[in-house]
């Protein structure tokens, strides 16, 4: 049927697609620990090393979290934040936050405390999302819907429980809330790359099932996949994934979104094993590239999401016009 | 339905009594009443009729804007109305600071009523379009827009200001401060006059146009009335979420969809339903507040999945 194949020029190959976006991610990389450095090395690397740290766990977190969340929901338009998991996370900070009372929180070590928070919501979150993807016949704009709304719920609750939190309480809520592509919680650092290793692990060792469940649920079954266990484990790896960058620097609606269809426009192929990287690197090249464009040429320090946030409403509501969801 | 209406008078009353400073029947007939009647006169009516006022609007607002998408899942604030609405005060702050507040809400409302009118040409424009992906259209538009609110506020240090206009709050309520809110009332008795009209819209183009009336007339005036509510309320007080979503569709889920004679339970269901939430508001951490926004944010997001998830839901 389509004509314009021959017109059309040949794409290039993944690999070669790949090899520029890591040199791009490179380059970019360098240039967020080099430019403008007017103080000492010692200083300006560890500092600068510790902020692109964080940069590059989120980014990795993010685009891997968003391309597994939409094959298992098989789409392109669901993405972890916009059904409302950060919120989620959110929301169990300030629970606990509001259970323990601040001084006991601010007593425990953050690092254990970062794991409590993240047991609980892999519990929440696989209970709240099986429940909603269990049910048949509901249809994606539905999901989509009581994903937002889910989204809004969460950040109302918590925004009631602030206030109930008297307020010295709420200012040790905030330093842990607040935090942004800038302010990065670098306590944290250690304890998430050790949480992403290990959710990779785990990811790494049904990677090769991916592309099957990305078939579609009723394919997937009749080629041998347990479906159901492995979007089990799928969906811990998200919820593990998303509370790592959300404890890093804070929610970030639309970033997922964005990367992960960059990613499928740019790599002419559906196997996971280069989409995967191929989000990871643009989610790099957004950041460490924006961050670069926003300090050094605008001087704008830190509107990074604020702007990440808007492009991706953009392709989101281009994605919906499109029909991207039917 | 009447047993409701019936409750209303009484949560007004609620209303005038509850508070950190002392109001009673005794006090206020005491010797020494003084203070009392002037609390009672400059804090607590005033808060209490701008209660009533905004409730009743901004379901009535609600209404309208379900009837023009014929949509049961849109309301203001799923349509990009009220995030339009605050990007027009900041504009208006950052632009011009000391003009006067009626000056503002006219800003305001033209921005509300172009977000408005671009949220219903980006429906027109949507292939199949189906009725679950029409508020999210509308969320995620909001969502663009408070983006471009949020960059400028942050620019110019005003996010704070944002979000006390995001986030309804009847505290700070007081005589003097609350009477634009009467504009609003006057175009919900002409939302009333006009009800059969927008009753008649919402059985589409073709229809409205083979009984001889005017659609794009219709819809033009049903947006008008939808912005400048929404403008006044947001800058009165803030914004109140879900409010126009939660009453529309209990109200027609017992009476139906004739608005000439559903309308007026829909504000006086309005107008209970903010005062209530606006007590609860006041007694659960009392001596503090906790703003409407916040609470109504709770409620209406809970029923709203409600809404959805209910089994067998007439989506419609």
């Amino acid at each position: 049927m389509s004509l314009d194949v021959g017109i059309r020029r040949k794409p290039l190959p993944s690999r070669t697609i790949l090899a520029i976006l890591a040199a791009v991610a490179l380059a970019a990389i360098i240039g967020f620990m080099t430019l403008g450095a007017n103080g000492r090395w010692g200083f300006v690397l560890p500092f600068r090393g510790a902020k692109l740290a964080s940069i590059l766990l989120v980014a990795y977190a993010v685009g891997v979290s968003t391309v597994l969340f939409q094959t298992i929901t098989n789409n392109r338009i669901l993405t972890p934040s916009i059904m409302g998991f950060d919120a989620l996370y959110i929301l169990i900070q300030t629970v606990l936050v509001f259970a323990l009372g601040a001084n006991t929180v601010s007593a425990l070590d953050p690092r254990w405390l970062f794991l409590v928070e993240v047991t609980v919501m892999v519990v929440f979150s696989a209970i709240l999302y099986r429940w909603l993807f269990a049910a048949e016949g509901r249809s994606l704009h539905l999901l989509l819907l009581v994903g937002v709304v889910f989204g809004i719920l969460f950040r109302s609750i918590t925004s009631f429980l602030q206030r109930i939190i008297d307020p010295n309480e709420f200012l040790v809520l905030q330093d842990r809330m607040f935090a942004s592509f800038n302010n990065a919680d670098s306590d944290l650092l250690l304890v998430s790359a050790v949480l992403i290793g290990v959710a990779s692990l785990a990811g790494w060792r049904i990677l090769h099932t991916l592309d099957v469940l990305a078939l579609g649920r009723d394919t997937a079954i009749s080629l041998g996949v347990d479906h159901r266990r492995t979007v089990s484990i799928i969906l811990v790896i998200v919820a593990v994934l998303v509370s790592v960058s959300t404890a890093l620097v804070g929610p970030v609606t639309f970033f997922g979104l964005l990367v992960a269809s960059l990613a499928y426009q740019l790599i002419p192929s559906h196997r996971h094993r280069l989409i995967l990287p191929a989000a990871v690197l643009l989610g790099i090249i957004c950041v460490v590239g924006g961050q670069i464009v926003l300090e050094r040429i605008f001087g704008l320090d830190s509107a990074l999401s604020i702007i990440i946030e808007f492009v991706g409403g953009l392709v989101f509501l281009s994605l919906l016009l499109k029909g991207a969801t039917r | 339905m009447v047993l409701c209406a019936l409750l209303i008078p009484l949560l007004g009353a609620a209303s005038l009594f509850v508070g950190v400073s002392d109001v009673s029947l005794a006090t206020l007939f005491g010797a020494d009443n003084n203070r009392a009647v002037q609390v009672l006169l400059v804090s607590r009516i005033p808060r209490t009729v701008a209660l009533v006022l905004a409730g009743a609007g901004m379901a009535v607002a609600g209404t309208i804007m379900q009837m023009l998408a014929r949509n049961r899942f849109v309301e203001p604030s799923t349509a990009g109305t009220v995030e339009s609405a605050t990007l027009g005060i900041l504009v208006v702050m950052l632009v011009t600071p000391g003009i006067p507040v009626i000056a503002r809400a006219g800003v305001a409302s033209a921005f509300a009523l172009a977000g408005t009118a671009l949220f219903l040409a980006i429906l027109r424009r949507i292939p199949l379009r189906s009725v679950l992906l029409v508020p999210l259209v509308g969320i995620m538009l909001g969502g663009v827009i408070s983006a471009v609110s949020t960059f400028f506020a942050y620019r110019f240090d005003m996010l704070q200001s944002l979000g006390a206009w995001t986030n309804g709050d009847f505290s700070g309520v007081l005589r003097g401060r609350y009477e634009m809110l009467w504009i609003s009332f006057g175009l919900t008795v002409l939302a009333y006059i006009a009800a059969g009209r927008f009753t008649v819209a919402g059985m589409g183009d073709d229809f409205t146009t083979n009984i001889g009336l005017n659609y794009r007339r219709i819809v033009a005036l049903g947006l008008v009335i939808v912005s400048m509510v929404t403008a006044t309320v947001v800058v009165t007080v803030g914004m109140i979420p879900f409010l126009g979503l939660i009453i529309p569709n209990v109200v027609s889920m017992i009476l139906g969809d004739n608005l000439k004679r559903s309308l007026p339970w829909v504000a006086v269901l309005g107008a209970g339903f903010v005062l209530a939430c606006d007590i609860i508001g006041r007694l659960v951490l009392y001596p503090y507040e906790i703003p409407i926004g916040t609470v109504v944010g709770v409620i209406g997001s809970v029923f709203f999945l409600y809404l959805l998830l209910r089994k067998n839901a007439r989506v419609a």
